[in-house]
């Protein structure tokens, strides 16, 4: 289980003429969960951004199984799962239908687990409510069902906790832990006390910035 | 805990090499969900409708109540109105799913993200352009347009409409990340407006005077047709812009 999976060389942001992080290099290998560090404004969210592939705001490389994100984005799609600031959940659809559209975006997804994912974050019951009748936590609990649900390699979670109680949050962390050992990746980041400790890489991104 | 994790939770196996791309299956639940979304939020269904009606209603009470006078104007103003009342549904188009992180999770998923686009396109005429096409004899006959133009107008909007949602819908895309993009959207858009508003209206003038009205009903066609091939294409692209910034 030592293939290195993800690799970010000489990675480079700057906004608004400040410097978040230079010359970043990691690598990820299959198997890891990796957490990003870092106080408010250190460009954690960014860094997530840009490893997904949806901000291109940056110098340096990013490789994917050895190959540059921007040659094969299509290929890179297919084995990422990004759960971002905003969780991507339709306040007028029920959870059931929010799962079923993702279920068209991702067609590895088997529709007839939908119903055992959203019993897994504990939203049975929930099935038909629409989403803005449920509170915050259980808006967020809907697309964590995603995890449940996918097949993909990388997971790349920016804050997946927020609004979770703790009892989600300890359910969150097997997720993760199992998904790491069947040969996943998780790239979090997240102010909650992980209690993954000894399981997880930690990046701080205060020692890759720069000054400006 | 290690045990237990993997007791607590049956995830599926990680997939080994390719997937389908199946653009039917997500361009159908593109559709479906879109209507779906109008159905359960009627105002925004309705309101460029009240629009249309209101807008083509002030050209009798501005200009003069007169037949003979509204009816030479009637061509021009429907397809006027028609046409602001497109511009002023599209700033939604993209609105909520970027607001909400949908539009994020369409960019990244490996379906093709011009199918997404174009069904969302479709739905978006469904519930703008095809209501506003029906709805425009009403207009006509309120503003004395001969029966003879009735069919020049309604075909005319029927082959336009869908060309003024696929380009409204790049010019949405491009400034769904501004927070005020109401303003510059109708800048962007409005001059490529102008081909189709002509062919549009020359359209329904020529089917008043009994003049053939083939070529002006191929010339939208012909727009709509170029339209459906390259706007997809600008529409993703401008979505792209509008999330990585």
């Amino acid at each position: 289980m030592s293939e290195i999976l993800l690799e970010v060389e000489k990675l480079f942001c700057e906004r608004d003429d400040r410097v978040l992080f230079s010359d970043l290099s990691f690598q990820v290998q299959a198997g890891e969960l990796v957490q990003i560090e870092g106080p408010n404004g250190s460009g954690k969210t960014t860094l997530l951004r840009i490893l997904s592939g949806l901000s291109r705001h940056f110098e340096g490389e990013i490789r994917w199984r050895g190959v540059p994100l921007a040659d094969d984005l299509p290929a890179y799609a297919r084995e990422l799962l990004y759960f971002g600031h905003q969780a991507g959940v339709k306040s007028l659809l029920t959870p059931e239908e929010n799962l079923r559209w993702y279920a068209a975006l991702d067609t590895s997804i088997d529709l007839e687990q939908i119903d055992q994912a959203l019993n897994a974050v504990g939203l049975k019951g929930f099935e038909d409510v629409p989403c803005h009748m449920l509170s915050a936590g259980q808006n967020r609990r809907v697309s964590l069902a995603r995890l449940y649900l996918s097949q993909a390699r990388l997971w790349i979670l920016d804050e997946p906790f927020t609004a979770i109680d703790k009892q989600g949050v300890a359910a969150k962390e097997n997720v993760l832990l199992a998904h790491a050992q069947r040969g996943g990746i998780v790239i979090l980041t997240t102010h909650h006390e992980l209690n993954l400790t000894q399981h997880v890489r930690r990046i701080h991104l205060d020692e890759h910035s720069g000054t400006s | 805990m290690n045990n237990k994790a993997t007791n607590a939770c049956h995830l599926p196996e990680l997939k080994s090499g390719e997937i389908s791309f199946q653009p039917g299956r997500i361009f159908w639940a593109t559709l479906v969900r879109e209507l779906n979304l109008a159905l359960r939020r009627r105002s925004d269904l309705i309101n460029p409708l009240v629009f249309f009606l209101m807008v083509a209603t002030l050209f009798p009470l501005g200009v003069s109540p007169e037949p003979s006078v509204l009816s030479t104007l009637a061509p021009g103003v429907v397809w006027v109105a028609a046409l602001l009342a497109t511009l002023l549904s599209l700033d939604s188009l993209f609105r909520s799913d970027f607001d909400d992180g949908s539009l994020e999770q369409m960019l990244l998923s490996p379906q093709p993200l011009f199918v997404v686009v174009l069904g969302k396109v479709l739905a978006h005429w469904l519930l703008t352009g095809l209501p506003l096409t029906l709805m425009a004899p009403l207009l006509a006959v309120m503003l004395f347009l001969p029966a003879e133009g009735m069919w020049g107008l309604m075909l005319s909007l029927l082959l336009g409409t869908p060309t003024l949602s696929l380009i409204g819908a790049i010019g949405a895309a491009l400034t769904v990340g501004l927070r005020k993009g109401g303003v510059l959207l109708s800048l962007l858009v409005l001059p490529l407006y102008i081909p189709v508003l002509i062919f549009g209206t020359a359209a329904v003038e020529a089917a008043v005077t009994g003049l053939p009205l083939g070529g002006f009903l191929a010339l939208l066609g012909a727009l709509l047709a170029a339209g459906l091939a390259l706007s997809p294409l600008a529409i993703a692209a401008g979505l792209r812009i509008s999330v990585s910034g």
